[in-house]
């Protein structure tokens, strides 16, 4: 699937800033990634890890003010989105990237029907008349899996359930066939089978339209599930980076062996307790000089506090490509790895 | 909502009732006298007679009773007859105020256009001017253009309208000399200069009692605003690439319109009561100064009625206020 000839995003040194009155908080630090042409790449990380962050920052979603974004490129096709107008990038919003956020109950307009709400985008870049972006919006329904959808298109988002909300929310962000789809913890405000429905539906889409996936999350099990490759951050970095496989085999960043270790087991013995990462992520008050996870970490030792460590392949691929971490001890063994 | 609405009319009767009773009742322990304004070389036996005659010497009840047939079936009756020229009321007695022995609907009638105009006028004017203000301020939180709304909503709140009103006249009436400073309640408008006129008159009590009608729309507008600003949907709508103009006037706004069209309702009953110091300051002869002048003189009749009218108003707005929350938000459904 992916096509390692032309990223359809490229991200570059993005660094994301908030200033508050306490001081700056650095949100993104130097954040660099690519996303092939219709590749799923999951992105996880604890709350307060930047995932979210560096992902609005991309489309201007941030509030500015606090936000500000001091550096970077983000290359759509031949665009740097960091670059172009304010007006140009909201021809770039809803049209070639689309947003699914984490709360379906609370992201669709409240006083608006969904027929309204789906055929806005399609109106506005699509420059469809209202009979058109109407008939659209059905059919959007219905790839969606809403069934009646043209009856529907009359409802407001409290006639819908959670799910139903979380399909129309997938709906608008579809409507101009955007490139690539960016889905905030989509299922995370999602009952379970409610989450592997939506999961369902998501991979067939992908299949059906061919786009491009960032999928944001805190749970691996949805990445095991879905993702080609997973990119790990931490403390606004990306600390691990690899394909989905590799990620779970040979897990190499502390950081991300201490999250596959809070998955609990549903096989063999019951465990007394279970494991958790003690300590919480860092608000950085700065750019990192140091390890941002070293706090927390069983294996740190001088050279983590005065050096942040800078991620290199341990696969002999070039960087971002194969499998690259950030962590002065990598690579190590497999064996060590589940250790 | 038909059903709802019909239910709470239904339910405004025995409201009403019970509040046009506790109004006579509370009306009529006042003390004073309907005779205090008749000089006192007349004599005693003469007092009762009047008295007597204007049916003051009647025991409450009875005079509540008959003041029930007289508002619910001899007023609307005349009115009736006044337009089709029938004869429902049949010759009976209606309202009278003990003050000027004229049907106190008459002198409503007379009273009520200059009240409405100015009154109405300066809570048009309030609403007109809170809005912008309102959403601006929210769009642009802390900036110096909220500030000034901040400044401007806080004098509008805590200066009275007889200071406010004072500076006004002293700057525009005294200093400038752009307006009268008494409004003449017998301008007729015929033209187009009486109509000038009759704007320049009016300006001045618009201005003061639009700068306090403002103030407390605009807060209300703003804080509203700032509350739905921050909601998912609004990013959502970013999301999608809608213009800055869609998101705040469109997808924000009209969400933010349901409390402050709420306040806005059951605001308008207060025009009807009129402004009692402003129409004093500025000599409009509204409802306000014929309440006043008829508290003064124990017109109980004229209070009474003035009084249930507003508790209709305020009934009847309330009702209104409800059915709007219904049409604009579709999440409240009252069946």
């Amino acid at each position: 699937m992916p096509d390692r000839a032309a990223p359809v995003l490229d991200v570059r040194g993005l660094k994301t800033v908030f200033r508050t009155r306490g001081g700056e908080i650095h949100a993104v630090n130097d954040v660099s990634f690519h996303l092939e042409r219709g590749e799923l790449l999951g992105v996880v990380g604890e709350s307060g890890s930047g995932k979210s962050v560096t992902m609005m920052s991309l489309i201007g979603l941030l509030p500015s003010p606090p936000a500000e974004i001091r550096a970077g490129t983000v290359m759509l096709g031949e665009q740097d989105l960091l670059k172009i107008s304010a007006d140009q990038l909201r021809a770039v919003r809803g049209a070639r990237v689309g947003f699914i956020f984490q709360d379906p109950m609370t992201s669709l307009n409240p006083v608006f029907n969904v027929g309204f709400q789906i055929a806005e985008p399609l109106r506005r870049h699509m420059g469809m008349t209202k009979a058109q972006a109407a008939k659209r919006a059905v059919e959007l329904l219905e790839l969606v899996g809403i069934p009646d959808a043209a009856k529907r298109l009359g409802d407001y988002p409290h006639q819908f359930s959670g799910g139903m909300r979380q399909r129309v929310m997938i709906a608008i962000a579809l409507a101009c066939d955007p490139d690539v789809l960016i889905a905030d913890e989509p299922t995370t405000a999602l009952d379970v089978t409610i989450q592997a429905q939506i999961l369902e539906l998501v991979k067939e889409l992908r299949v059906k339209l061919g786009m491009a996936i960032i999928w944001i999350t805190h749970d691996l099990g949805v990445i095991a599930a879905i993702a080609d490759r997973v990119m790990v951050m931490y403390g606004g970095q990306i600390v691990e980076q690899a394909p989905v496989k590799d990620l779970f085999a040979n897990p190499q960043h502390p950081y991300t062996r201490a999250l596959l270790k809070t998955i609990p087991s549903l096989t063999g013995a019951r465990e007394a307790r279970l494991q958790v990462i003690e300590g919480q992520p860092p608000i950085m008050t700065a750019a990192p000089t140091a390890c941002a996870f070293r706090a927390r970490c069983g294996h740190a030792f001088d050279r983590c506090e005065v050096d942040n460590p800078k991620r290199h392949a341990i696969d002999g691929v070039a960087l971002g490509q194969g499998h690259d971490v950030a962590c002065h001890w990598a690579p190590v063994t497999a064996e060590a790895a589940h250790a | 909502m038909l059903t709802f609405t019909l239910r709470r009319l239904l339910l405004a009767i025995p409201t009403l009732f019970v509040i046009s009773l506790v109004i006579f009742l509370l009306v009529d322990l006042a003390p004073g006298s309907p005779m205090s304004e008749i000089p006192l070389t007349v004599p005693p036996e003469v007092r009762k007679k009047m008295i007597e005659a204007l049916g003051a010497d009647q025991p409450v009840m009875v005079r509540y009773v008959l003041w029930l047939r007289q508002f619910f079936w001899v007023e609307p009756a005349t009115l009736f007859d006044g337009w089709f020229g029938t004869n429902l009321a049949g010759g009976e007695q209606r309202i009278l105020s003990w003050q000027s022995r004229a049907p106190v609907f008459t002198i409503i009638g007379q009273r009520i256009p200059q009240t409405l105009t100015v009154i109405g006028t300066a809570y048009l004017v309030g609403v007109l001017i809170a809005l912008p203000i309102g959403i601006y301020s929210a769009y642009r939180q802390y900036s110096l253009f909220d500030q000034l709304g901040t400044l401007f909503a806080m004098i509008g709140f805590s200066v009275p309208t007889f200071f406010s009103g004072t500076l006004i006249i002293i700057i525009f009436a005294v200093t400038l000399g752009w307006f009268p400073t008494k409004y003449d309640t017998n301008l007729a408008v015929t033209d187009w200069p009486s109509f000038l006129q009759q704007l320049r008159q009016m300006a001045m009590p618009v201005m003061t009692l639009g700068l306090a009608n403002a103030a407390v729309i605009s807060r209300y507008m703003r804080s509203s605003m700032l509350d739905n600003m921050t909601m998912d949907y609004v990013r959502t709508a970013r999301a999608k690439g809608m213009s800055e103009r869609v998101v705040v006037l469109k997808h924000v706004l009209r969400n933010s319109m349901i409390p402050v069209v709420t306040v806005i309702a059951l605001g308008i009953p207060s025009i009807f009561g009129g402004a009692i110091i402003t129409e004093n300051l500025f000599g409009v002869n509204g409802i306000g100064a014929a309440l006043i002048g008829a508290i003064h003189a124990s017109d109980l009749p004229m209070v009474q009625t003035l009084a249930f009218i507003f508790a209709v108003l305020i009934v009847t707005f309330n009702l209104i206020a409800d059915v709007l929350y219904g049409l604009l938000d579709p999440r409240i459904r009252y069946d």
